[in-house]
């Protein structure tokens, strides 16, 4: 059964028991070892492959050396033929041949690295797929286990605080009113804010005697008097 | 990360936050640490995270089982999935007996982006609760 499947069947079967149900400490430990045990295996395989593809290079390089040596040596045994030097040649010929087996021994050793190296690339590949696998599922027990314990933790809040005796509704309605009156306050503040500012400038040009200034007998006396 | 950084960060911001909220963070004990933030202004629907593993989890509590009105959880179930998807970072589940709001973090996610995450989760938490009136108590 997938960890997943576990999970639904356990929180199915009544919630409080998931902890126990599927990660009881054991069998996580176990499933952490197992995770190790593969990261372990895991570095192993990339270890060997690295020497694998050392080796191939190596046999590659031989391989391309062999090559060379037996066109150069041909061309040695064409100039002896052509010298009508029979005995060098053929003697050039007996090392062609030994240089071909060498050839073929090499080749063989160059495909059997080679072969090895994409063996193990994919174990690489299937491991490293394995190991993500490994971890996430024991991701999932364990987020579980403690969203668990954390929602327990929270209720435990919860019923000591007494904050779940306010329905969704209840709550959104409060929090709205705070909104609102948080809101007016702020408007209220603007007003005040704009109001006495205007005050007290009006105050400075008062003193400054600019502006509007109120009307005083004598002013009115000079107003007549301009009049007339 | 741990709750207590997330808490230290979250109460330095003061008014300073980037999204206006002022955020109280309380540390919950129990076998699990478990961070409760309250925000002003709304302290009646806080957001609870927790670290667990290689995630931060952070959860807020919607309704519960009993504040559905009969008949309509089907309907209200439908709404909720497709309501899902457009829903920014957050998702439903149900923990118990509750419906919840949630969203998941990366264990290596900045303290800005908790503040984020919180933060949209409130606002989310508030218009669902809105907008699912009609299927509540």
């Amino acid at each position: 059964m997938s960890i997943l499947k576990k999970i639904i069947t356990a929180v199915r079967g009544g919630a409080r028991e998931v902890g126990e149900g599927i990660v009881d400490a054991n069998s996580t430990r176990i499933f952490e070892q197992e995770i190790r045990d593969a990261e372990n295996h895991l570095t192993k395989a990339k270890r060997d492959l690295t020497e694998v593809m050392a080796k191939q290079m190596q046999a590659g390089r031989e391989l391309e050396r062999i090559k060379g040596e037996i066109s150069e040596h041909e061309g040695y045994a064409s100039q002896a033929l052509a010298q009508n030097n029979e005995a060098l040649a053929l003697e050039v010929a007996e090392k062609i041949a030994q240089l071909e087996v060498e050839l073929q021994e090499q080749t063989t050793s160059h495909a059997t690295f080679e072969k090895a190296a994409t063996r193990l690339k994919d174990l690489i590949k299937k491991s490293e797929r394995q190991l993500a696998d490994y971890q996430r599922q024991l991701s999932m027990v364990k987020t579980t286990d403690s969203v668990q314990k954390a929602t327990a933790a929270i209720t435990d809040s919860f019923t000591s605080s007494n904050s779940s005796l306010l329905s969704a509704k209840e709550s959104l309605e409060r929090i709205k009113q705070k909104q609102a009156m948080f809101d007016d306050k702020l408007v209220a503040a603007e007003q005040l804010q704009a109001e006495s500012g205007d005050q007290s400038l009006k105050d400075k040009l008062k003193q400054a005697g600019i502006g509007q200034q109120q009307n005083s007998a004598n002013a009115v006396l000079e107003r007549l008097k301009n009049k007339s | 990360m741990n709750i207590h950084k997330i808490a230290t960060y979250l109460n330095g911001l003061t008014d300073q936050s980037d999204t206006g909220l002022i955020f109280d963070c309380v540390p919950i004990a129990g076998e699990v640490d478990v961070l409760r933030v309250d925000i002003q202004g709304r302290e009646e629907i806080p957001v609870f995270v927790s670290v667990t593993g290689d995630q931060i989890l952070c959860i807020s509590y919607l309704w519960g089982e009993d504040e559905v009105i009969e008949g309509k959880k089907a309907e209200m179930m439908e709404a909720m999935l497709e309501m899902n998807i457009p829903m920014p970072l957050s998702s439903f589940a149900r923990i118990e007996q509750k419906y919840v709001i949630f969203g998941a973090l990366s264990e290596h996610s900045t303290l800005a982006d908790i503040e984020h995450e919180v933060s949209v989760l409130s606002d989310n938490s508030l218009e669902v609760i809105a907008e699912m009136a009609d299927y509540l108590k």
